[in-house]
């Protein structure tokens, strides 16, 4: 390709959306970012940073079998995600922002179990890898992900389980932020707590599912955790913090995609690096005082 | 009345918590709910949301069953911290006291059309109005005080204008003059608006110049009436089966000497709260 950059902002954002492979590209980093932003901003108020992690790890085994069956890796790292999150969801009721004094001790615990799950689901990933006999050829692009290979049907595909997965996020709403902030109450004042936390790890298992096929197993935290730290940091509100979250995600991505679209180099690496950088700043304009 | 409790007795994990209570706490009074580590003060609050079920015995709760009118009840379950990590306004958590059971999300910008949204964003100012927390209210709840947190989350029971109000140890881990403001607080709210209020315990000391009766839970057996009925060496001696001295000090405090070891059971906070004999409390 000749990738051309100029100063000239609009011929750049022109030639960008000249290729379909870009424009797919663009459109799969984008619903794959808005959907991570949603749910990675309650996962981390929910404190479930480590059980995303983990349902990324299912990825792994999930693409082998799907690998194996023959099938399209999205339906395996579809299915295995929100297997795993049954899965992690049995490991105990998820974590809440209040709790008794001594509530450690189980979130200690819990916190080992689902570990324990996902070195299970690494196992199972590499006993699937050989028997599929050999390298799965595509490693790489399941570790690192393949954005610009990325087809119209994997588009709509994404599309549809990002529509639905916001759509249950939407129902879910108070409650599963009253169970998030506050599950003891919120189980007192009959919210279906245990009921809310799991069908939220499902949705979070989707979100990983769909962004992991977009910046590959490793990188998946760069569009599921940094943009809802970032936000985090810079306001407690609620409807500020998840558009900032969304608003953050997108920016990541399609910068990360352009970046790499100029220079050649991997696009994953481009969009951790400005994740990163950006919650730095906002860290950083925390504890300076610019924002509270 | 508002709560009534005939020959009642639990059960919990195979062990008798408490068993033939007879109670009644009338419409606005300010009952404190004191007693021992395990000797089902929490349990008691449980059962009167309809959470446990009674072994033996009949309950009824604002002339209902138990549970049935839950939402004319604010409860405030036993403390719960908000680590400094908990990036949500106390004014969101508060709200959350209102409308956290409805599914959904509420819509951006719905005051402009809806009324409901006007009169339910009105009644949350009104909560914290009336706790004394707008100061604070629009701050991080991790990043209030303790006693910032507790006023909060008794707005957060408020909030839905209850006629009672369940507070399960609201003073635990306050310092004095906290605890002394929050339970002129609920007092005043209590004397203002009618509202019953149950308050649990461990030392009835910053409580004695609010409430009107305490009931007293030791022994799985209860004793109610005033302060100088039930905190005396005679009823609680009564109560536990062992010699209890119940010492008036000149300021008006009242020191319990003799309290024998709460029993231990499950439950980790138990561990972090040895009590020996001799510590004041009621």
């Amino acid at each position: 390709m000749n990738a051309h950059f100029t100063l000239d902002l609009a011929a750049d954002v022109r030639e960008l959306l000249a290729y379909p492979f870009m424009v797919n590209a663009l459109q799969a980093a984008g619903i794959a970012a808005v959907m991570a932003a949603v749910t990675g901003w309650f996962m981390v108020l929910r404190r479930e940073t480590f059980a995303g992690h983990t349902l990324s790890m299912m990825s792994f085994p999930g693409a082998a079998a799907a690998a194996l069956a023959g099938l399209p890796l999205a339906a395996g790292y579809f299915a295995f995600c929100a297997g795993g999150a049954l899965v992690v969801a049995g490991t105990g009721v998820a974590g809440t922002g209040s709790r008794p004094a001594s509530g450690r001790g189980a979130e200690a615990q819990r916190a080992a179990a689902i570990g324990t799950v996902g070195a299970g689901a690494l196992a199972i990933g590499f006993v699937l890898l050989s028997v599929y006999g050999g390298v799965l050829e595509n490693l790489e692009s399941l570790l690192f992900g393949s954005i610009f290979g990325v087809t119209r049907g994997e588009v709509l595909t994404l599309a549809i389980v990002a529509v639905c997965t916001l759509a249950c996020l939407a129902v879910l709403g108070r409650p599963l932020l009253f169970a998030s902030v506050d599950g003891m109450l919120a189980g007192a004042s009959g919210v279906p707590v245990g009921a809310v936390s799991t069908a939220f790890l499902v949705l979070l298992g989707l979100a990983v599912a769909a962004t992991a096929q977009i910046t590959g197993i490793l990188l998946v935290f760069a569009l599921l955790v940094a943009p809802a730290a970032i936000a985090r940091e810079l306001t407690p509100r609620i409807a500020l913090g998840l558009t900032l979250s969304v608003v953050f995600g997108l920016t990541v991505a399609w910068l990360g995609l352009a970046l790499s679209y100029f220079t050649n180099y991997s696009a994953g690496f481009f969009t951790t690096s400005a994740a990163v950088a950006l919650f730095a700043l906002a860290r950083a304009a925390r504890r300076l005082g610019v924002v509270r | 009345m508002a709560v009534e409790l005939r020959d009642a007795s639990v059960r919990l994990g195979g062990r008798s918590v408490w068993s033939e209570v007879d109670l009644v706490v009338g419409e606005g009074e300010f009952v404190a709910v004191l007693g021992p580590n395990g000797a089902g003060k929490s349990t008691l609050l449980g059962v009167l949301l309809g959470l446990l079920a009674l072994e033996r015995g009949s309950v009824s709760v604002l002339g209902g069953g138990a549970g049935a009118h839950n939402d004319r009840i604010g409860y405030l379950p036993q403390r719960r911290v908000f680590d400094a990590s908990t990036r949500v306004r106390g004014v969101d958590v508060v709200r959350l006291g209102l409308d956290g059971r409805r599914w959904g999300v509420p819509l951006p910008g719905a005051e402009r059309f809806s009324a409901r949204a006007r009169s339910e964003r009105a009644r949350v100012a009104e909560a914290i109005e009336r706790v004394g927390a707008s100061g604070y209210a629009r701050r991080p709840i991790g990043e209030c005080s303790g006693g910032e947190q507790q006023r909060l989350l008794i707005a957060q029971a408020l909030v839905r204008r209850p006629r009672m109000l369940l507070l399960d140890e609201p003073l635990d881990g306050l310092d004095l003059p906290n605890q002394a403001s929050v339970a002129g607080l609920v007092q005043e709210i209590c004397r203002t608006q009618g509202v019953t209020v149950l308050l649990v315990a461990h030392d009835v000391n910053p409580l004695l110049p609010y409430l009107d009766r305490v009931l007293y839970l030791a022994g799985g057996r209860a004793a109610m009436g005033t302060p100088a009925e039930v905190v005396t060496s005679e009823t609680l001696s009564d109560l536990y089966g062992s010699a209890i001295e119940v010492l008036r000090t000149s300021d008006g405090r009242v020191v319990v000497v003799g309290q024998p070891e709460a029993p231990h059971h499950h439950g980790p906070r138990h561990e972090l709260r040895g009590r020996g004999p001799g510590q004041v409390l009621g």
